[in-house]
């Protein structure tokens, strides 16, 4: 069996199957894979018993729930005011000239993703960003090629 | 009784209900109130905001379709502030919306551009949206357009799909500036799980959805001096029709829709009524032989309960949701494509013509009707059964360009051969109809005698309730069918297919032991279908049932098998119901389909 499907039917065994289980489980299944495939949601919509439309409109209602193939390191970099006025331009020039992809893009080897975020409350400390759950503040280009060839380090 | 409060609308004290909404009160009252979002078969939704009133008291506007009245409100829908802003949110809807009018299939008949008619939208203060906006214009169904460019996502279709039929094919997503009413990965509404009922066409209340119309195909078909074209109207159109030319609901226009269609220019013009009855023979043939093999024969393929096979939304569903019970369908083809079947076999020989030159097209309440003409099944007569399949709405439309008065039509009969029809075909068009219609049948043709009703009218089975249930006894029967002594035959109709769903259930969980139901996708029936006027509403279908059902009293032949038409038909061409004949041309099989 595919390794998703035993996921799901795991995080079902363990939230419930009820309409309400729905969103623990699509974040569990973010956690794992990242992302939220087709398959992914069939899956879901077959174990909890919902329309499969009402899952993707779920998926795609909440920010943080991505349904395009994403990296093993999802970067999101906050596109909000604060962050914009601290410098945020050059720090996101500064990733997109490392990783050599643009906004939504995510690098060949499949290792990184570009996106925006809105407002991560981290405005007395912007610019700010994430990779996956960790939070990275007072950005500078120089700071973030620090962080970036850290992860490289990584694989 | 509801305890009363006062309240007052535009200065007038009134006493209403409590609970009662605000809009409701006002309609009472005789006060309108504009809406949009608001429809009376769905929940509120609250999110246009056209019906937006203002409190005395309260400092922000509120939406009279979400509202109760409490005791001692003090309402104005039409002050100075509630004006300028229901202006506003017209000027704002009109902004994202593709309003090219005089391009769009809805062109007057749409609601949104009856309100911007009303408030006198003459300029443009906002940014049109519309460039900007990332939509798609679906067109893959047979049966339905989706251009997302018009859609105001008011989510009517969406709460459709879900309350009244379950489907939920449609759905909100994405969130702010980007929502937008969709599919399951936003695929098309022919890759989904959609039955092609249409409840979403009737329900939109601007161009974001509508049929796909073959009209200009039909017009050069009438055109073509080398094409022979018959034509066939469904049992809801008559009832359904006048509404769009001038009458109120629920008037039979049947004579002047034959006169219209013969005035079109179409060679033949036929009942749909005439294969109904033929479905009732074959259908009821079918129920008595599977009861036979269940009960003589102990035969252990042979399912129960039998479900009618009328409805091809129903169809669709059922292959979709339940495809492990295909084999209680009835192999019976719906009305419309045994009249195409035989339309080129039957009709051609009658009337010695080349099968070839036969262009069948088919008027009818449903927009599900279209993908049905449209599949792989149904080509048993060598060619395409069913060529074109035109709604009610298109019907008119047709009428209209061909500029007859319809009002001053006088009544025309249909032709004959297979024009002829009984009561029991015409309530095909009704929720509960076929199940009546097939029981004043198969009882007369057990037992020899009439349907133990008063004056054949099956009431348990008739009325708008969701599900309905109906017990008849077998008493006496004749000596052939001695083994139905005593049984007593447990029948249910459903009709919206959230109803249909429920029935389902109970026969998945083994609580119901049914041995015939009724399954039609629309609510209230074909009368209530996907393809019939708009507005169509709980009001407006109880008065088109009305009518079905006088047309019916109203018939000389309420039984199927009395129909001289069908006798001959028997007797020509077929031989017997479930003959090898009818099995070739009148029944079919379906294959399951994926539910996600």
């Amino acid at each position: 069996m595919n390794p998703v499907t035993d996921l799901i039917k795991n995080l079902a065994d363990e939230y419930g199957r009820e309409r309400q289980h729905l969103l623990p489980i699509l974040q569990g299944v973010v956690e794992q894979e990242k992302y939220l495939s087709e398959f992914s949601m069939v899956e879901i919509a077959r174990e909890l018993d919902l329309p499969a439309s009402e899952v993707y409109g779920t998926a795609t209602f909440y920010s943080f729930l991505e349904y395009k193939k994403m990296g093993r390191y999802i970067i999101r970099i906050c596109k909000t005011i604060t962050c914009s006025m601290k410098g945020k331009n050059q720090v996101l020039l500064a990733i997109e000239d490392m990783l050599k992809i643009s906004l939504g893009e995510t690098t060949p080897d499949g290792n990184f993703s570009l996106l925006q975020t809105n407002c991560l409350g981290f405005c007395h400390k912007a610019p700010a960003m994430l990779i996956n759950n960790e939070v990275y503040t007072e950005l500078t280009p120089e700071k973030v090629r620090d962080i970036l060839s850290s992860y490289m380090k990584k694989q | 009784m509801a305890k009363k409060i006062k309240i007052s609308i535009n200065g007038v004290s009134v006493e209403i209900d409590q609970d009662t909404t605000i809009l409701d009160a006002a309609r009472q009252t005789g006060v309108i109130i504009p809406t949009l979002c608001y429809h009376k078969d769905l929940c509120v939704a609250g999110n246009c905001r056209v019906c937006i009133v203002e409190i005395m008291g309260q400092k922000r506007l509120t939406a009279a379709c979400a509202t109760p009245c409490e005791e001692g409100m003090d309402i104005l829908t039409n002050s100075l502030k509630v004006r300028n802003s229901r202006k506003h949110i017209i000027e704002l809807l009109l902004s994202e919306h593709n309003a090219d009018c005089t391009r769009c299939y809805k062109n007057g008949n749409c609601e949104l551009q009856k309100l911007a008619s009303e408030y006198k939208i003459m300029t443009q203060d906002f940014i049109r949206l519309v460039p900007f906006k990332n939509y798609t214009i679906d067109q893959f169904s047979p049966s339905i357009i989706k251009d997302d460019s018009k859609c105001i996502r008011c989510q009517r279709c969406v709460r459709t799909c879900a309350e009244l039929q379950g489907v939920n094919a449609l759905t909100v997503a994405h969130k702010g500036d980007q929502m937008k009413i969709t599919t399951f990965f936003e695929k098309a509404m022919n890759d989904v799980v959609c039955t092609n009922c249409g409840q979403c066409i009737n329900h939109c209340p601007t161009g974001a959805l509508v049929e796909k119309n073959y009209i200009e195909e039909v017009w050069d078909a009438i055109a073509d001096k080398t094409k022979h074209v018959i034509v066939q109207t469904a049992p809801a159109v008559r009832v359904g029709l006048g509404e769009e030319l001038g009458f109120g609901p629920g008037v039979r226009v049947t004579g002047k829709m034959v006169a219209a269609l013969k005035r079109l220019g179409f060679d033949a013009v036929m009942d749909t009524d005439f294969t109904a009855d033929l479905t009732i023979m074959e259908e009821g043939t079918e129920l008595l032989t599977r009861l036979k093999r269940k009960m003589v024969d102990h035969d252990p393929d042979v399912k129960f309960p039998m479900a009618t096979s009328c409805s091809p939304g129903w169809i669709k569903y059922i292959e979709h949701m339940y495809p492990d019970y295909l084999d209680h369908l009835s192999t019976c083809k719906s009305p419309q494509q045994m009249f195409g079947a035989l339309a080129k076999t039957y009709y051609a020989k009658a009337r010695n013509l080349d099968p070839e030159t036969i262009v069948s097209v088919s008027i009818m309440p449903c927009t599900a009707k279209k993908f049905e003409a449209n599949r792989p099944e149904m080509h048993d007569s060598g060619y395409r059964d069913v060529d074109y399949v035109l709604t009610t709405r298109e019907l008119a439309i047709m009428i209209k360009q061909a500029g007859i008065d319809f009002m001053r039509l006088d009544d025309v009969h249909y032709d004959r051969l297979m024009g002829e029809s009984t009561g029991a075909g015409v309530i095909f068009g009704a929720t509960g109809g076929v199940m009546e219609a097939a029981l004043r049948t198969a009882y007369e043709l057990v037992t020899g005698r009439d349907v133990p009703f008063d004056n054949l009218n099956i009431t348990p089975v008739r009325g708008m309730e969701g599900v309905k249930e109906a017990t008849v006894k077998i008493e006496n029967p004749l000596k052939e069918w001695a083994f139905l002594e005593g049984v007593e035959l447990k029948c249910a109709v459903a009709h919206g297919l959230v109803n249909a769903h429920k029935v389902m259930e109970s026969i998945r969980s083994g609580e119901s032991n049914y041995q015939f139901i009724e399954f039609m996708a629309c609510p209230g029936g074909c009368l209530g279908g996907g393809g019939q006027p708009i507005p169509t509403n709980p009001e407006i279908r109880r008065k088109r049932a009305e009518a079905i059902y006088a047309e019916d009293e109203g018939m000389p032949l309420r039984k199927s098998h009395q129909n001289p038409e069908i006798i001959k038909i028997y007797k020509d061409f077929l031989d017997h119901p479930l003959s090898e004949k009818s099995h070739h041309l009148l029944h079919t099989h379906y294959s399951p389909r994926d539910r996600f």
